[in-house]
């Protein structure tokens, strides 16, 4: 089995609205793929799906062909989109808290990167600017060797420069067989490491293609397209 | 090298005329060892997908060559640098006569109006130079 994230038909109700309608995706291993939407398009539950936080209402959602569960944990690696350490935790101590708790973590990688960014091992999570803590998780994430990896927003809050060197950090370190999921609505700052994008819609999937080939097609940038899929 | 990538086009054909140039520029010498895919595309911010995907095209034309383990490196083939330089060189030149033409200037106008400037801008480097 070549794909690494499969859903068929999946659904995602609250009440009476879908925040997923019957969505049918396939990704492939070793990609980057760009989940791109506005807010409230569906990004967000697709991930926490895949992560294994929140179940379907309808359809299902395989990673490597099982379940979310106890078993996907272990291979996927998932960046929310706001921090989930508490407060008054030290750097140090969410580090040692993953190295205890993945197999896949490697704790000499993410304390080189953490200390080429000056990061302060021992400050706590309530002393950080929230630029910092987004580079404290994004380092954290890409540490481990999954075999996907879910990105819910990785440079929504941080400046520019940040933001390159988030994405110069994803490139660095993922590893190639596997597949990372980058959901953002920043087209522009990712959208050259970028394989595939998926263009989420109210619930729906309304475009998955390879980047290049949809460059050469419509000889527009994917923050053009989107622009064009998403105006009102 | 100083990368310059452009949303709107193919990636990998930007990363492949971009590196080409590079080797026919010297600025990668010949039989220099290119940095790892990885470093590559880190330093360009590209996919490193993209990026090996350039490689391997440059690798068909024959630039660059892989060598089991050791990496990837820039051909010694002066030869093949100096007709590919011809050959980018022509384009150029293609290039630039059609536009020529467009404004109702001939190749022979046009090669004169290039000595010209050319010994203009010569006189200007000596004056330089005197300095």
């Amino acid at each position: 089995m070549s794909e690494i994230l499969k859903a068929d038909q999946l659904t995602k109700r609250y009440g009476g609205l879908f925040a997923l309608d019957h969505v049918d995706l396939s990704l492939e291993r070793g990609r980057i793929v760009g989940l791109l939407g506005p807010n409230g398009s569906g990004k967000t539950t697709l991930l926490k799906i895949a992560a294994g936080l929140l179940s379907p209402s309808e359809g299902e959602l395989t990673i490597d062909g099982e379940m979310p569960g106890k078993s996907t944990k272990r291979v996927v690696a998932y960046l929310p989109d706001r921090p989930v350490c508490s407060k008054s935790m030290r750097v140090r101590d969410l580090v040692k808290k993953l190295d205890d708790f993945f197999d896949d973590f490697d704790r000499d990688q993410a304390l080189q990167l953490l200390s080429e960014m000056d990061i302060d091992l021992d400050k706590r999570f309530k002393e950080l600017s929230k630029g910092t803590i987004d580079k404290v998780q994004i380092v954290l994430t890409m540490s481990r060797k999954a075999a996907l990896y879910l990105l819910d927003e990785p440079i929504g809050g941080v400046d520019p420069a940040a933001r390159e060197l988030i994405i110069k950090t994803i490139i660095n370190n993922y590893n190639p067989e596997a597949t990372v999921v980058i959901a953002t609505h920043l087209i522009a700052d990712v959208e050259p490491v970028l394989d595939d994008v998926v263009f989420l819609k109210q619930g729906h999937i309304v475009l998955h293609q390879d980047v290049d080939g949809l460059r050469a097609e419509r000889e527009k940038s994917v923050d053009e397209i989107f622009r064009e899929v998403f105006s009102c | 090298m100083k990368w310059h990538i452009d949303a709107k086009q193919p990636i990998y054909l930007q990363l492949i005329r971009q590196i080409e140039r590079a080797i026919l520029s010297g600025e990668y010498a010949p039989g220099e060892k290119l940095p790892p895919v990885r470093e590559l595309a880190a330093d360009a911010s590209v996919n490193p997908n993209t990026m090996q995907r350039a490689l391997g095209q440059l690798e068909q034309v024959g630039l660059v060559h892989a060598k089991r383990t050791l990496g990837r490196f820039v051909t010694e083939d002066a030869a093949l640098i100096a007709s590919l330089k011809q050959k980018m060189a022509r384009g150029m030149i293609e290039d630039f006569l059609r536009r020529m033409q467009e404004m109702g200037i001939t190749a022979d106008e046009a090669a004169k109006l290039i000595r010209s400037y050319a010994e203009e801008e010569g006189t200007k480097g000596k004056e330089h130079n005197h300095e």
